[in-house]
């Protein structure tokens, strides 16, 4: 009898302010999502701030194209970065690493005369060895990674000059140069036809039609056990937004001049499946595990050792095949290259969510995070400002997206003291 | 002067969606003991925080009066300048620093900026000898033990001209003996003129030393008994922190007990840095299916070191001894090994050794059993969300969801996380170090029950405590451990506190 009359009550409150409580709620509920939208709609911005900037330049087909080429490189790194900071470690090392297997992939071709395609598969696994000799070092002997990898930094830039003589090697054979700078099948079509790159056209269908089978299965799934929890209007505006997103991708490529670069077909590929390694292996498990608390890991019977050591082997062959596009790209294997590489996809690991601490990061973040200081190069050469102001700012916007990230995380913790 | 050094009237304190502290009143009387109690989550904290300045004056409403004089407090310090100093449940000791540095941190003795190590040193020990502590000043806080860092604690306090001291879980982390120690500094203190303001679960420490009690339950003041006269018994706190009365504090259970499980031998074990220190010594112990086996020792006794080093070797060096399982010789010499071999381990400092506090519900339950989710390295995540939730309501954990993180559960809750996971794993043995340590009094009534299942399944069961009566109440039968040695098997019928503390002291021949 009370609990009716409690009923009534509840539901007559309930009633008069609805349409106000709604919004009130949906604010609430994208405040709570601001952490994990909050890096998408930072791009977002930025790219239309500086598309308004350069009066449009920066969103010109051809500057699409060149954007995605010239940090592709950065990218690459920031996926293996981003998994060696979700550890808990860092690597410093990347940029002379890369620096040195471009060298040695010179080496290869030209002092060797390996096939263009063995010198590649060779490189790889030299990035894999030098990733191994640095896990041996923080996952058996224990040194910390910092170290290790600073130490690394110097030992491989020094190699890379060692074994280059400090001149450099140029006249990479056109096969090893597609990488770096090649389109996917540029004369597949008649140029008679050619209104729009059609190989790129037909990518970017098969690249919606999997965004939208695989959300929808996934919710489905979800549903189906009973366990979802994201609002239906949530999840429409999220798959509407990366369908908008790779259409517009798709059309601007598509008019470019080049059409789809290769490394972008690679870099997508390894996105999806380094973002399914994490979410959904027992080694991403165990990599989150590992970086969020070390000892309750090691208690649950994770060998965080082998974890670290494959950490490390994993990021030597990213770096590697950074290295790779990037000496394709120029064309020239030189003894500074890859110069700072590292700080690039640190930067571009933190300010896509990745905590300091371990424990926290997403592969699409770190992603995110690399292509917002992209654009902000590209948009800021566009216009002229000189490279002193473009380091001044690009400072200022990771304190800044670390600082939104920490003042966010204590709101948070603040709200549920 | 006011007789009350201390009111606080009509406090209350909101944060986003909680009403954490409405209409508390305490008054505290000069140079008493007064305790506060209630179950966790019940405002204790919340309400000392307000008192000492971390939560500054206008982000709360009501007064605090002080010494017959309304106070605004800023910050903590703005608290420390009026004699008020709040020793925390996690100590705030710097690991690296002496132990003089440690107790004028904050507070340094200097001139110029320039520190008078001398005064320091001279004072600090003058300081120590004050709580009854003999260490050299100069020795650093990490290399005394936990019982003496508390003391050092007390002593910081004691340096900054401490009026109020509140205590918030001084003994939660110390053995029998240290408490008795700073129980009686309490004491002391009270005798100086010093009020102390005590939280506290352990219910008989209350009882041994306090003057006066307020209990707290959901943010509100439920009642202020006096304990002079003594006819406030445990079980009246107890019903006055949760709201009913608690018939048995352990919950009834007959024990169908099996074949031998798991049997250890000669097991001796040496410290991983000091190689020559022997921290358990030839011991020897087994426990069946179906038993609940209690281990009782006095800090320091080697009963955590004693669970790891069985626990696929993760604490120890130079392990030499023999384990059986089933009756069949077995090694565990890594941790996925023993539980391979069915073995868990549930440590006694979940937060630093049991769960990723970053991670969420379900994550942290499937961490240590993932292989019985995945297929070909694969993690099945709906199944794993299916198995969470199926351990949310059977263990009844408190929680919005699943995914919620356990970084912001209550103690009580993270213990079932924890128990969660190790049950998925679906051990035949399962140690539990300190099962319901920093956990209040109706979550330990669910735990005692959980066991208790747990055992009625078949499971063989090592309970590692440091209340006697907890082991008392729910084991079949209790080792001893004393200096690393086993030094006596008692059935539960013949088990009392006095003749286990008679064992469990008994020191090398």
């Amino acid at each position: 009898m009370v609990s009716t009359l409690v009923d009534e009550d509840r539901a007559l409150d309930s009633r008069s302010p609805q349409k106000g409580a709604a919004v009130a709620d949906a604010g609430r509920f994208l405040m709570s999502r601001l952490r994990q939208i909050g890096i998408f709609l930072a791009l977002l911005v930025i790219v239309t701030l500086f598309q308004a900037l350069t009066g449009g330049a920066l969103l010109q087909p051809d500057n699409v194209y060149n954007i995605i080429v010239q940090n592709s490189y950065i990218l690459l790194l920031a996926i293996g970065m981003v998994m060696i900071i979700v550890a808990g470690h860092i690597d410093l090392s990347v940029g002379s690493v890369a620096a040195f297997v471009g060298a040695m992939s010179g080496i290869m071709i030209r002092d060797w005369s390996l096939p263009w395609w063995v010198a590649l598969v060779a490189s790889l696994a030299v990035g894999a060895l030098v990733g191994a000799w640095q896990g041996f070092w923080v996952a058996y002997i224990g040194i910390p990674a910092f170290i290790v990898t600073l130490a690394g930094m110097l030992v491989f830039r020094g190699l890379t000059q060692i074994v280059l003589e400090n001149q450099r090697i140029t006249g990479f054979p056109p096969e090893y140069r597609q990488l770096g700078g090649g389109s996917l099948f540029p004369g597949l079509f008649p140029p008679a036809t050619n209104i729009l790159d059609w190989t790129t056209v037909g990518l970017g269908l098969i690249a919606m039609a999997l965004l939208v089978v695989s959300q929808l299965r996934g919710r489905a799934n979800r549903a189906k056990l009973d366990l979802e929890d994201e609002p239906r209007a949530w999840f429409l505006t999220r798959l509407v937004f990366g369908v908008v997103v790779i259409l517009a991708l798709t059309l601007l490529l598509a008019s470019s001049r080049g059409g789809t670069p290769i490394v972008l077909v690679v870099l997508g590929v390894l996105v999806v499946a380094y973002s399914a390694v994490m979410n959904r292996t027992v080694f991403g498990r165990h990599v989150y595990a590992r970086g969020g608390n070390l000892q309750a890991a090691q208690l649950s019977g994770v060998n965080t050792k082998r974890v670290d050591f494959l950490l490390f082997v994993n990021m030597g062959v990213l770096a590697a095949l950074a290295g790779l596009v990037f000496t394709g790209r120029l064309n020239s294997a030189g003894p500074g290259a890859g110069n700072l590489f590292e700080l690039d996809a640190i930067a571009a690991a933190f300010i896509g969510g990745a905590a300091v601490t371990g424990g926290v990061g997403t592969i699409i973040g770190a992603i995110t995070g690399g292509l917002i200081m992209g654009v902000l190069n590209n948009g800021m050469s566009l216009m002229g400002v000189g490279i002193d102001f473009q380091q001044f700012i690009k400072g200022m916007v990771l304190l800044l997206a670390v600082g939104f990230d920490v003042f966010n995380k204590r709101r948070a913790s603040n709200a549920l003291k | 002067m006011s007789e009350h050094v201390l009111q606080m009237r009509r406090i209350s304190k909101s944060f986003p969606g909680v009403k954490a502290l409405q209409d508390v009143t305490l008054a505290v009387a000069r140079g008493e003991v007064h305790a506060i109690c209630g179950e966790n989550g019940a405002g204790k904290s919340t309400l000392m925080k307000v008192l000492s300045g971390v939560y500054p004056h206008g982000t709360y409403e009501g007064d605090i009066v002080l010494e017959g004089d309304t106070v605004s407090f800023r910050d903590i310090k703005d608290s420390e300048r009026s004699g008020v100093v709040i020793i925390h449940q996690e100590l705030a000791l710097s690991p690296f620093l002496s132990v003089a540095e440690n107790i004028f941190l904050g507070n340094e003795r200097a001139t110029g900026g320039f520190i008078d190590w001398n005064e320091t040193n001279a004072r600090a020990v003058e300081l120590l000898r004050r709580v009854g502590l003999d260490v050299n000043p100069n020795v650093r806080a990490m290399d005394i033990g936990v019982g003496k860092q508390q003391l050092v604690e007390i002593a910081k306090a004691l340096s900054k001209d401490v009026k109020l001291l509140i205590l918030d879980e001084p003994t939660a982390a110390l053995n029998d003996e240290d408490s008795a120690h700073l129980l009686g500094l309490v004491r002391g203190l009270r005798e100086d003129g010093i009020t102390c303001i005590i939280i506290s679960h352990k219910l008989n420490e209350i009882r041994a030393i306090a003057d006066s009690v307020t209990i707290l339950r959901d943010g509100q003041t439920i009642e202020t008994l006096s304990l002079h006269d003594g006819s406030v018994t445990e079980d009246r706190i107890i019903k006055g922190m949760v709201g009913r009365e608690l018939t048995s504090r352990y919950p009834e259970r007959t024990p169908a007990i099996g074949a031998e499980v798991l049997r250890v031998e000669d097991w001796t074990v040496h410290h991983p840095q000091e190689h020559s220190r022997v921290v358990v010594d030839h011991a020897h112990l087994n426990v069946r299916a179906g038993e609940i086996v209690g281990i009782a020792g006095l800090m320091g006794a080697g009963r955590t070191e004693l669970a790891m080093s069985i626990f696929g070797r993760s604490y120890g060096a130079d392990i030499s001894g023999r384990m059986y399982k089933n009756g069949q010789e077995i090694t565990a010499r890594t941790v996925s090994e023993a539980i391979r071999h069915g073995i868990a381990y549930a440590t006694e400092d979940r937060k630093r050794y049991g769960l990723n506090l970053i991670d969420d519900i379900k994550r942290n339950i499937s961490s240590a059993a993932l292989g019985k989710l995945t297929s070909a390295g694969w993690v099945n995540g709906g199944r794993e969300t299916l198995v969470a939730q199926e351990y949310r309501t059977s263990m009844n954990i408190k929680a919005p969801s699943v995914s919620s993180i356990t970084g912001k559960l209550s103690g009580g809750n993270q213990q079932k996380v924890v128990l969660s996971k190790w049950m998925f794993a679906d051990p035949d043995v399962l140690i539990l170090d300190e099962p319901t340590r920093g956990i209040d009094v109706g979550a330990k009534y669910e735990i005692y029950t959980i066991i208790n299942e747990l055992a009625a399944q078949g499971k063989a069961v090592l309970v590692i405590s440091s209340e006697l009566p907890e082991l008392l109440g729910i084991c079949d039968r209790i080792y001893t451990l004393a200096e690393g040695r086993i030094t006596a098997e008692v059935p539960i019928a013949e088990a009392t506190p006095e003749r286990l503390m008679q064992h469990m002291t008994k020191e090398k021949d």
